[in-house]
């Protein structure tokens, strides 16, 4: 309670509107693509009439971990109160041994989505996902990739492309970056051998010329993009870097339905398929059983690889 | 056209009336969120972003870097007046700019930081506009092994930072260290002295941390005083402005600390404080008045301050020739250029020339318009000083709270201000200095994280540290730094021995 009045009176310094319809928990400092989709989300809702006013709340830290448990034990059967998350989550929640997980929330929608780009510098000798697999295969230690943060959606991609190679997925010498921004220089910079990450952080630098791209890890081609799928190239992965709104715990089946009303009609509205384009994200909305069914399966398969590679025990 | 011909078209848009007061509207709203202790930049542009979205799109650009600029200075401020770093690239101004407005030379302090901002603002965006695609290819030759050189090169130089005791000082430094252990290990994934607490899994948050030392620490310590004096702090002394003495010691600072804080804010992983830690160090190296560092001395203030708007510059450099955004700010930044069509990226400059002029061009107009701004506030800030102490401090109490609670809304994360605020209390009580502990936090993961990061790549093998000759040369200079002068200090033996006998009580 204290922690509510001193977070309104916050707000009512910043000039923020204190009353709120909906709040959305960003689980993620400012900046990063949670955040991004929050107040993209608030932008859309406010415009479109869903909610006369929306707040965004940053509460970062450990992969959305701490966003979620706090959400989670506050917001018990609260219908105005979000959460955005995604597919990064699903791992934290598995290394951090999270107490809190998707369980303890009531998933509502996949919104957006990114697929994972692999890519070396303009430089390198390797010139397809074949090359890169025979360098990978001759001695997995020599090929250093960069990409995210340990154990998010760039390295659990690198374990499964490994796992499908036949390579031992413990020995992939994986350079992890707090971002795919990070990553990115130390690629440019030809530090490594190759780097991974979602399709947009790379994108500018492939048109460019500076970036080859090798594969995405889509499941057919994807429009616009010159590179073959890695199922194409003959490795059966497929991966996903979604990202969903989630409401509160213990909701009422009235309340469920009206929540995700309000989000479809939110991922509907052409305002928001408008600034998808702009910040080129895909719409990937999907609700209800599909959605639900999905999630299962994404968390089974994580914590197999999570496995694998050794992060989770 | 030309670079100089577009430039001048934005200029023209920009000196627009209607413009000049955007630009104004952006800067104070950006001051004056920026000053709130534990408000960085980042969360400024987040919050006043949206603000932006409903003017057209010169006018938006404009107010937006007014937010961006006005934000990075915000922080100064308080860091003077107040002893309460908003963010951790004014910690190092917090240093000697706080010694000075307790003199009574806030005004000077506030002034220099101002100008210097301004005057660094501005080589820094010209740097940017006519240097950007040259300078961000030298940034990308540096590489983890080059990082970590950097890194051992600050450690180094920072210890200027260190007050009088070398003891003392290491104590910090190494407290700060290990606090830095604490949480998530970047490069594998595994929990390092949680405890199985959760909030501690993303590590010690660096602002937090800074507030409480300096904030908390010190309303504290100004309480356990029994006796009140009051003759500590004075709100003004002399003048206001900076007289002759501050401006001949305060241009070298300037550019120095510009020159300083450019490059590394272009590196990707550089970041704003290395530059001012950087900038300290030189100016303390290279200063005539070495008994006034420590003390409030002012080109501990000036150098620092330009370096960190420098860098602030700096960071555009990746943002807009790769499309790479360096910092949290920078993130969101991408977020508004998007808002505006503007695709940051390797083509940027040759797609989209007329907004990448604009938007440097109203860089410009507001990094003016924050000194037009600041300069006539100055004499309303250090009325602040001359609120009654337990006023002045309960109110720092209050903010420093505020801005905890409202960059990360938990109460663990309160209770860690407080118990870091009586740490910084004990610390002060027995004479440790605080820089250090801050800078340790800072330096330690990225230090760590650089040279694992190089030894995987390398595969184990430690003379990559020493194959690449940019990363030779920086620990070659580090190393110097480090035995010149204990040679110095040999020779001179008698004199510097008992010194040093002196340091060790």
């Amino acid at each position: 309670m204290k922690q509510f009045v001193l977070a309104s009176l916050f707000a009512a310094a910043t000039a923020l509107p204190a009353m709120a319809d909906y709040t959305i928990i960003a689980p993620a400092n400012p900046g990063g693509g949670w955040d991004q989709t929050a107040r993209t989300m608030q932008a859309v809702m406010q415009e479109e009439g869903i909610s006369k006013s929306v707040q965004v709340q940053n509460v970062p830290g450990a992969g959305g971990t701490i966003g979620l448990a706090q959400f989670a034990s506050q917001n018990k059967g609260n219908p105005d109160a979000l959460i955005v998350g995604g597919y990064v989550m699903v791992g934290a929640i598995l290394t951090n041994n999270s107490p809190v997980s998707l369980k303890d929330v009531t998933p509502i929608a996949r919104l957006t989505g990114e697929y994972e780009a692999i890519v070396v510098p303009a430089a390198s000798p390797i010139q397809d996902v074949a090359g890169l697999i025979e360098a990978l295969k001759a001695d997995p230690g020599a090929v250093s990739w960069a990409g995210g943060s340990a154990g998010g959606t760039d390295h659990i991609a690198v374990g499964l492309i490994a796992k499908a190679a036949g390579v031992d997925p413990t020995k992939i010498n994986y350079i992890a970056y707090s971002g795919g921004g990070e990553a990115l220089a130390a690629i440019l910079g030809n530090q490594v051998t190759a780097g991974i990450s979602s399709l947009g952080e790379f994108e500018a630098q492939i048109q460019a010329g500076t970036l080859r791209l090798l594969a995405v890890t889509a499941p057919e081609r994807l429009e616009g993009v010159d590179a073959p799928t890695l199922q194409e190239a003959g490795l059966d992965v497929v991966l996903e870097n979604w990202r969903m709104v989630a409401a509160a715990p213990g909701l009422s089946d009235e309340q469920k339905a009206k929540v995700t009303a309000d989000i479809e009609k939110m991922a509907k509205s052409e305002n928001w398929q408008k600034q998808l384009s702009d910040k080129g994200w895909m719409d990937t909305y999907l609700a209800g059983p599909e959605f639900e069914a999905q999630l299962e399966q994404d968390v089974t398969s994580t914590e197999a690889i999570l496995k694998d590679i050794g992060l989770v025990k | 056209m030309s670079a100089f011909e577009f430039l001048m078209q934005g200029l023209g848009t920009a000196a627009d009336p209607m413009m000049l007061l955007y630009a104004l509207i952006g800067v104070t709203l950006g001051t004056a969120v920026g000053v709130l202790p534990g408000i960085g930049p980042a969360l400024t542009v987040a919050l006043l972003l949206p603000v932006t979205y409903r003017l057209d799109p010169a006018g938006s650009l404009i107010m937006f870097a007014g937010i961006y600029y006005g934000g990075m200075y915000g922080g100064s401020t308080t860091s003077i007046l107040l002893n309460t770093p908003g963010e951790s690239a004014s910690i190092i101004t917090a240093l000697e700019g706080n010694k000075m407005a307790r003199k009574g030379r806030g005004g000077p302090a506030l002034a220099t930081a101002a100008i210097g901002s301004f005057i660094a603002g501005l080589i820094a965006t010209l740097l940017l506009a006519f240097l950007a695609p040259s300078i961000v290819k030298l940034a990308l030759v540096f590489g983890p092994r080059e990082y970590f050189a950097l890194m051992v090169l600050a450690f180094v130089t920072v210890s200027a930072a260190f007050g009088d005791s070398a003891l003392r000082g290491l104590t910090s430094l190494f407290l700060g260290l290990a606090l830095a252990c604490v949480g998530i290990d970047q490069l594998t994934g595994q929990a390092r002295l949680s405890f199985g607490v959760p909030e501690l899994l993303d590590g010690i948050e660096v602002t937090t941390m800074a507030v409480a030392m300096f904030a908390v620490g010190e309303a504290l310590f100004i309480a356990g005083q029994r006796v009140q004096v009051d003759d500590e702090v004075t709100a003004v002394k002399g003048s206001i402005w900076m007289n002759r003495r501050d401006w001949a010691r305060s241009w070298k600072p300037w550019l120095r600390g510009t020159f300083i804080g450019f490059p590394i804010g272009a590196m990707p992983a550089g970041g704003a404080e290395i530059g001012t830690f950087l900038s300290y160090a030189t100016e303390k190296k290279l200063t005539k008045h070495p008994e006034e560092f420590g003390n409030g001395a002012i080109e501990g203030v000036a150098g620092p301050e330009a370096a960190n708007n420098a860098s602030a510059a700096g960071t555009l450099v990746p943002l807009l020739t790769l499309g790479l955004p360096t910092s949290a700010t920078a993130a969101i930044m991408l977020a508004g250029f998007q808002q505006f069509g503007l695709q940051p990226g390797p083509l940027l400059f040759a797609t989209n020339p007329t907004l990448v002029w604009g938007l440097i061009a109203s860089l410009l107009i507001a990094n003016a318009m924050l000194l037009v701004l600041n300069l006539p506030m100055i004499g309303l800030w250090v009325k602040l000083l001359t609120v009654p102490k337990p006023w002045l401090y309960a109110g720092i109490l209050l903010f420093a709270t505020l801005g905890t609670i409202g960059a990360n809304p938990s109460a663990f994360e309160l209770g860690m201000l407080l118990a870091f605020g009586v740490l910084g209390y004990v610390m002060r009580l027995f004479g440790y200095p605080i820089a250090p502990i801050v800078v340790g936090l800072i330096l330690g993961p990225m230090a760590e994280q650089q040279l694992r990061r190089a030894l995987a790549i390398s595969q184990g093998d430690w003379t990559t540290l020493v194959q690449s000759p940019i990363a030779a040369t920086l620990l070659g200079i580090a190393a110097l730094a480090l035995i010149v002068p204990l040679i110095l200090r040999a020779r001179g033996k008698g004199e510097v021995l008992s010194q040093l006998a002196g340091d060790e009580d």
